[in-house]
């Protein structure tokens, strides 16, 4: 009985233990950022676990400078049109390939995933040659463009999983009352589609945001930089220093809307991330 | 299966006369046409778009593979053939199958590909195996597993730059305070240390997937195998190598072949990390500073050209292998 106890007692530990090491783990780099970013001056350079005192300083000198804000606008522009364009060609491709059984449809699947794998770098030079040619050089319309090629895929494919799941009878109604496939997407679907639209708008708004290698390339001066680029490329006094009290502020800064939105709508990303892997 | 030719227009017609199903089966006929007519309408704006972003610049891409282009005048330029790739020239060869820059960071993407992937699976499974028993808290503790998933890649490569700092990082102070080093370290300057710090961020920020995803696989199990191991008395360890991983191994496969994919053209977290360091450098660190710091459009774009080709080759293995699957669903 004893022993059974102690076991018992144990494995609790055991598992409490795992807990905590699982949350310091996913927790802790980003706790540090807040503590750094909270220092100033010499106290930078000390090593402490938590925040002693709170100094706005490094928030201030990262808002005080236009060129930061301007990225952080420039992202949500880039980003909020992203969203937009992958959802108006998303959900109508996600509705004839969840709905309409047709001749070659696996084939676009195959596209759409094959286009998904494509590494960023190997159409660097060639996406290059076209923003150039379009004249969109250093201009955050560039990476509009550019980001269709890793949100749309996934948009398509995620929309079209969930369009599959959809009963058909809905859909028998509407063409029962002569409704045209238009009509149908717009006036059946959609309306049901809204947790996946949700659901997909996030991943793809979390992916421009987060995006880095064509912000870095396709942008040229600091006023046309998106928020990644912006941080990287913050430097301080001399080449060699790094503000790092800065530059923690402004990873703060751009980082809590998203874990907001990741705590808000958790459910949603779990669903959106395995319905399109898993599933894939 | 989603779409059947519509059924109710023939029950509704009752079907009993032959004088009136005739209308009615090309009506359905009618239907089943504009339904094909409108889903093409709705895929060629989606193909179109995805040409102009993917397919034409990739062509584009191995076309230049095959130039001198620089990158401050890329619309002038001459056709090498194969030079960026590999030339005999004076003795001597050269083109990216020829530099050994080339052939470490073919290495060091190996490396990093198969170390931070095994390693983000095994924590991965961890992770998910204990958020998926029960307990108080459940849903905050995934929750904040969601976090480094959501923190872009840059900010997380400079969070753990300034932990990793050589001088005033946390993680040098927690090494010396429990004695375990004898001197700071300098992590990302450091040519046998900084593979292994951008290894360690990486699996910082990906394995919240990894984990979400066998989580996933593992709450889709039937519970009552789980029962009847118990009842007969197996030892924990016995039932997760026998059963459960078993049967989470082809969602597992799938999570994992989509981090290998990624992995394979990893770019930001090296470049943030450790920058332009022949130690890191990855083959898209590589084909990028060709390209563009070199403004060698041709030779960067050999290399860019074998990386895809590396990846597309996986990408048709995988897709060959998963056909049925796919197919399956269709």
């Amino acid at each position: 009985m004893n022993r059974k106890l102690l076991r018992k007692i144990v494995a609790k530990t055991g598992f409490a233990v795992l807990l905590v090491g699982i949350l310091l783990f996913t927790v802790f780099p980003f706790y540090y950022a807040i503590v750094t970013s909270f220092k100033s001056g010499s106290d930078l350079f000390d090593v402490t676990w938590w925040v002693s005192s709170i100094d706005f300083s490094n928030y201030l000198s990262v808002i005080g400078d236009g060129s930061f804000v301007g990225s952080i606008w420039n992202s949500v522009l880039v980003s909020f049109a992203t969203v937009i364009i992958a959802m108006v060609f998303g959900l109508t491709a996600a509705y004839a390939l969840g709905r309409v059984q047709f001749r070659g449809r696996s084939a676009v699947l195959m596209i759409v995933l094959g286009v998904s794998m494509f590494p960023q770098v190997a159409v660097l030079s060639g996406l290059f040659e076209v923003i150039r040619a379009l004249d969109l050089y250093n201009s955050p319309l560039a990476l509009i463009f550019s980001y269709t090629i890793f949100t749309l895929p996934f948009t398509v494919w995620i929309l079209t999983t969930f369009m599959r799941q959809l009963p058909k009878e809905l859909e028998e109604a509407a063409i029962v009352d002569g409704a045209s496939p238009m009509t149908t997407l717009f006036k059946v679907f959609i309306p049901l589609m809204w947790p996946a639209m949700a659901t997909t708008g996030l991943l793809a708004f979390i992916a421009a945001w987060n995006e880095f290698l064509f912000a870095l390339t396709f942008t040229l001066t600091d006023d046309q930089r998106t928020v990644p680029v912006a941080i990287a490329l913050l430097t301080g006094g001399s080449q060699y220093e790094l503000p790092w009290g800065n530059l923690m502020a402004a990873s703060v800064i751009v980082t809590v809307p998203l874990v907001l939105l990741v705590l808000i709508f958790q459910r949603r990303i779990v669903s959106g991330l395995t319905a399109g892997a898993v599933k894939g | 299966m989603a779409y059947t030719a519509p059924a109710p227009v023939d029950t509704v017609a009752g079907g009993k006369s032959p004088a009136r199903a005739f209308p009615v089966k090309r009506q359905a006929s009618r239907v089943r046409r504009q339904r094909l007519r409108a889903a093409w309408l709705f895929l060629i704006p989606m193909l179109l778009v995805l040409a102009a972003v993917a397919g034409w610049p990739l062509m584009r891409t191995i076309w230049f593979s095959f130039t001198d282009a620089s990158f401050s005048n890329i619309s002038e330029y001459g056709l090498v053939g194969f030079e960026n790739y590999l030339v005999y020239d004076n003795g001597a060869w050269y083109g990216v199958l020829a530099d050994p820059t080339w052939w470490s960071a073919v290495w060091n993407t190996l490396f990093f590909t198969v170390v931070s992937v095994g390693i983000e699976t095994v924590l991965g499974l961890i992770i998910a195996l204990t958020l998926n028993a029960q307990f108080t808290g459940r849903g905050w503790v995934r929750a904040a597993t969601l976090i480094p998933w959501a923190v872009p890649t840059i900010v997380s490569a400079k969070m753990w730059g300034w932990m990793l700092h050589d001088q005033f990082g946390i993680i040098n102070e927690m090494l010396l305070g429990l004695g375990l080093i004898a001197e700071p370290l300098n992590w990302t300057a450091n040519a046998d240390l900084s593979m292994w710090a951008v290894i360690m961020v990486d699996v910082w920020k990906t394995t919240p997937f990894m984990a979400l995803l066998t989580l996933a696989a593992l709450q889709m199990l039937p519970s009552d195998c789980y029962e009847a191991a118990k009842v007969d008395g197996i030892h924990p360890v016995r039932v997760f190598f026998k059963v459960t991983l078993p049967l989470i191994l082809p969602a597992l496969m799938v999570a994992i072949i989509f981090r290998v994919l990624d992995a394979l053209r990893v770019f930001d977290v090296i470049y943030v990390l450790t920058s332009n360091s022949e130690d890191t450098m990855s083959m898209s660190v590589y084909a990028r500073q060709q390209l563009v710091e070199f403004q060698d459009v041709g030779y960067g774009s050999a290399a860019s050209t074998v990386l895809f080709l590396i990846i597309a080759l996986l990408t048709i293995s995988y897709l060959y292998l998963g056909r049925k699957q796919i197919g399956g669903e269709a």
